[in-house]
């Protein structure tokens, strides 16, 4: 138990203090490395829940796609962006001060959250023990069927994200020649060949 | 020294406070604006997994799946538009994003 409270505590606080270091680096960078090392504590906080599947998800669509997507884009965008810091203590008070309110209204919510004695009936898919099933199999054992039109929905999300991105930005440049494969189908050999009787010694004009 | 589901809501809290705060102090490079919309769903998923331990329901799995998903989406399409609109105009400075002013 203390040591579930030790690293409770250590992947805590690193997840805070690099969230903390996402919005305050001056180098966006190193605001994605540090937003990659939020996640990845992130990951150890639900490893700690006993949600070992989401943790590994996270850490593969994080870490794998969504961080290195931040990173081409930020490297390949020629932006200054030091220029774009200016202002950032300009905000500071009022910000600040939404922020400390707002985390203070959201402290003294969850501080005192009980779990009243009536929801223990309103279960649907309990967990069952770890030793029995794995928490990967007992979440594909309620995925794949009950939830299986939000398991699809999620698919054409992506699908849909996919294609969008693609559409914003592919770009066809106007000069380069591409290939028509409709007007390659449609030769006939009338169009294509030309067939030229050339008289003894007078070459083609 | 008992870790309880208090513990788990502060820090998702933090994190939501943080992504807040981020959304409000950068209000000039929208990418740190999309890393704060990140982290504000990765404090939804905290939350969501937290509540399915302590209560015993996997429910709260699925849903936070489902979350995943539509932050990667998200990420995917916000950082699509940002490449297209610094092809257009050369800059991602949110101050200069007002063509359709209200």
């Amino acid at each position: 138990m203390i040591l579930h409270a030790i690293f409770f505590y250590l992947f805590a606080g690193v997840t805070v203090a690099s969230a903390a270091m996402v919005i305050a680096s001056r180098n966006p960078v190193h605001s994605v490395l540090f937003l990659i090392l939020a996640f990845v504590n992130a990951a150890g906080l639900f490893v700690l829940m006993g949600a070992e599947f989401l943790a590994m998800i996270l850490i593969v669509v994080y870490v794998g796609a969504v961080a290195v997507l931040f990173l081409f884009v930020v490297m390949m965008l020629d932006v200054d962006f030091s220029e774009l810091r200016r202002g950032v203590l300009t905000y500071l008070p009022v910000g600040g001060l939404v922020g400390a309110v707002l985390l203070a209204e959201l402290l003294i919510i969850v501080g005192a959250w009980a779990i009243g004695p009536e929801v223990g009936k309103a279960i649907t898919a309990p967990i069952p023990p770890s030793t029995a099933i794995p928490n990967t199999q007992a979440l594909g054992l309620v995925l794949y069927t009950r939830y299986v039109y939000f398991f699809q929905a999620a698919g054409i999300i992506l699908l849909v994200a996919m294609i969008g991105a693609i559409v914003l930005t592919l770009q066809h440049k106007p000069h380069v020649r591409r290939q028509i494969i409709a007007d390659q189908v449609a030769r006939t050999k009338a169009s294509a060949i030309e067939i030229v009787k050339v008289k003894v010694g007078q070459g083609l004009s | 020294m008992i870790i309880g589901l208090g513990h788990y809501l502060s820090v998702a809290a933090i994190v939501f406070t943080l992504g807040v705060l981020g959304i409000f102090l950068n209000r000039k490079n929208v990418i740190i604006i999309l890393m704060s919309i990140e982290l504000i769903l990765l404090s939804v998923n905290i939350n969501l997994v937290a509540f399915s331990t302590f209560l015993g329901d996997i429910v709260g799995q699925v849903y936070a799946l489902i979350v995943l998903t539509v932050a990667a989406a998200e990420a995917a399409i916000g950082l699509a538009i940002l490449v297209a609109y610094f092809r257009n105009r050369g800059s991602i400075a949110v101050e200069d994003i007002n063509l359709m002013k209200g």
